[in-house]
């Protein structure tokens, strides 16, 4: 048996870890917040006066503005087109013979699996295959980006949604039958409900996916000038690394920090009340 | 659909767009980049870029420069992020959904912001780009891809193995390394696979982090790109099989690593 001393100590010595670990996490992204409000040339520079010229800058800088904006507008239409895909290939994986859906199981796991610079690399020569050789006249743009993203994204929206097949209840759907509802509309109004949330969960995977992406982006958007917030400041390394980037990354940890507390917070209180609706029962 | 049939209702058609979707746009370009892998610059058929590939000796020193950086990485990346999965799911740390949550929101802001924001710390406090710095990068990055597999296999395992362990008379240290850890292996395995291979593309850390001699095989790839060299990608499409191949090992061994390990407990139950 452990003394309560040194079971104490352990404790302290848990908190010491993850307080050192966390440190590490936000200490850069503290640094940049904080510089965002000074003119300094590089983080750790002389802070002088606080002030929000750099956000001043952002706005008036157009071509981060429309990186900003690529990168919003990829994101939510591939997000969107592989929710769409992705639900309907789960709903029909669902129901297809042991081998069948080994196979394209297998199939959906090969983007995964691969590492990006391949799979980039694959996309460039469909579409150089596709223009010079078949002959069409397509080219990069951001619609072939919106294409990429979306072929990336969609088997994961395939694997947030197949386990919620999975859970449902068979009967509901045969019951809607039996009651003469066509099955189209047996699964309109019967399943999609139930998967409502498995299908948002996936659209947020998605669009967080397309976000994160550099390397797709940065090989397919070959000759078409179509920037999105990864492959800017990417090209900032060899040119100048524009201040105001420290801005536009203030304002999206901020972003991201108030949307997953809010997004916490429902969760728990639908959770609480779900659990004093069970106790009333 | 006839309504006659709706009893054997087998709706595997839904999956029709999705399939050929990735017929279309998965299956096809890796096609693609065999066919390229072996085209000559007049279209016929030639080793020639994968000789290319074997006899320059830049590239084999790059290959072995991403597995020593995947390799170093991944090691440093799992020595922290296993103790923290550990302590996250244990006794008065699991009640705090908001600690693990704190552990993980960087990955939802974009990567690239992310890395900017270190090497601007590390500027600071000046620790010049190289090596280190490209470990250093590469851990932080991939840190919550790491935790989040063991910590999920962590907090979800049976604690009544290791009350069974305990009181069987192995102390704690013991019940760790022959109870915990051989249970968690699933989730180090796929923690490890999620890093050990992007770290293949991840020439973003390497160029932001790295000096001129740090460098990842990706960025071989997508130098023929940036240097408007894009008429070569037949060298580019034989480095992405060759890249390729080299995926298809990792996984086969990572997938029969797994397989092994979660038979184990298995095998133990039935004896």
């Amino acid at each position: 048996m452990k003394s309560k001393a040194s079971s104490r100590l352990f404790l302290i010595l848990k908190w010491v870890i993850l307080l050192v670990v966390l440190a590490a996490i936000y200490l850069p992204l503290i640094m940049i917040i904080a510089y965002s409000f000074s003119t300094a040339k590089s983080v750790g520079g002389d802070f002088g006066d606080f002030t929000f010229v750099l956000y001043e800058k952002l706005f008036q800088n157009k071509t981060l503005l429309t990186a900003a904006k690529n990168t919003v507008i990829i994101g939510l239409v591939s997000a969107l087109l592989s929710t769409i895909l992705g639900t309907t290939a789960a709903i029909g994986i669902h129901y297809m013979r042991r081998k069948t859906k080994a196979a394209v199981d297998a199939a959906s796991q090969i983007t995964i699996v691969n590492t990006e610079i391949v799979t980039a690399m694959g996309f460039f020569l469909l579409m150089i295959f596709v223009r010079d050789t078949v002959r069409i006249p397509v080219n990069f743009s951001i619609w072939w980006l919106i294409i990429t993203h979306t072929v990336i994204t969609m088997p994961y929206v395939v694997l947030t949604v197949s386990p919620r097949l999975k859970q449902l209840n068979p009967n509901l759907l045969e019951a809607s039958m039996d009651l003469g509802a066509g099955p189209m509309r047996s699964l309109v109004t019967v399943m999609l409900p139930q998967l409502a949330g498995a299908m948002i969960s996936g659209f947020a995977l998605a669009f967080t996916l397309s976000l994160d992406d550099f390397v797709v982006t940065n090989i397919n958007s070959f000759g078409a000038n179509v920037e999105t917030i990864s492959t800017y400041v990417y090209s900032g390394i060899r040119k100048k690394m524009p201040s105001d980037i420290r801005a536009l990354s203030t304002i999206i940890f901020l972003v991201v920090l108030i949307v997953l507390i809010v997004y916490n917070v429902i969760k728990n209180k639908k959770a609480k009340n779900e659990a004093r609706k069970n106790l009333l029962k | 659909m006839k309504k006659k049939k709706a009893k054997v209702f087998r709706p595997t058609a839904f999956a029709f767009p999705y399939l050929v979707v990735t017929v279309v746009f998965v299956i096809v370009p890796l096609i693609l980049v065999l066919v390229y892998a072996f085209r000559g610059e007049n279209g016929s058929f030639t080793f020639d870029n994968f000789r290319k590939v074997f006899t320059e000796t830049e590239t084999l020193r790059q290959l072995v420069q991403t597995l020593e950086l995947a390799a170093l990485s991944t090691v440093v990346c799992l020595l922290i992020a296993y103790p923290v999965a550990y302590i996250l799911s244990s006794a008065p740390f699991k009640k705090m959904a908001i600690l693990a949550l704190l552990f993980i929101i960087p990955m939802w802001i974009n990567f690239m912001l992310r890395i900017f924001a270190l090497q601007s710390l590390l500027n600071m406090i000046g620790l010049k780009k190289g090596f280190a710095a490209a470990v250093i990068g590469i851990v932080y990055d991939f840190f919550p891809y790491m935790l989040l597999p063991i910590y999920n296999v962590l907090s979800n395992m049976d604690k009544s193995y290791v009350e069974a362990s305990r009181d069987l008379g192995a102390n704690g240290v013991k019940t760790f390394f022959k109870v915990t850890l051989p249970l968690s292996f699933p989730g180090v395995i796929s923690g490890v696979s999620m890093m050990f291979m992007p770290i293949f593309s991840s020439y973003a850390i390497t160029k932001m982090m790295g000096d001129m001699n740090t460098t990842v095989i990706g960025a071989k790839i997508a130098n023929l790109f940036e240097y408007q060299n894009y008429g070569n990608y037949g060298y580019g499409s034989a480095l992405s099989f060759v890249l390729l191949i080299v995926v298809l090992l990792f996984m086969t061994l990572a997938n029969f690593l797994t397989r092994r390990s979660q038979k184990a407990p298995k095998g133990g139950k039935a004896a």
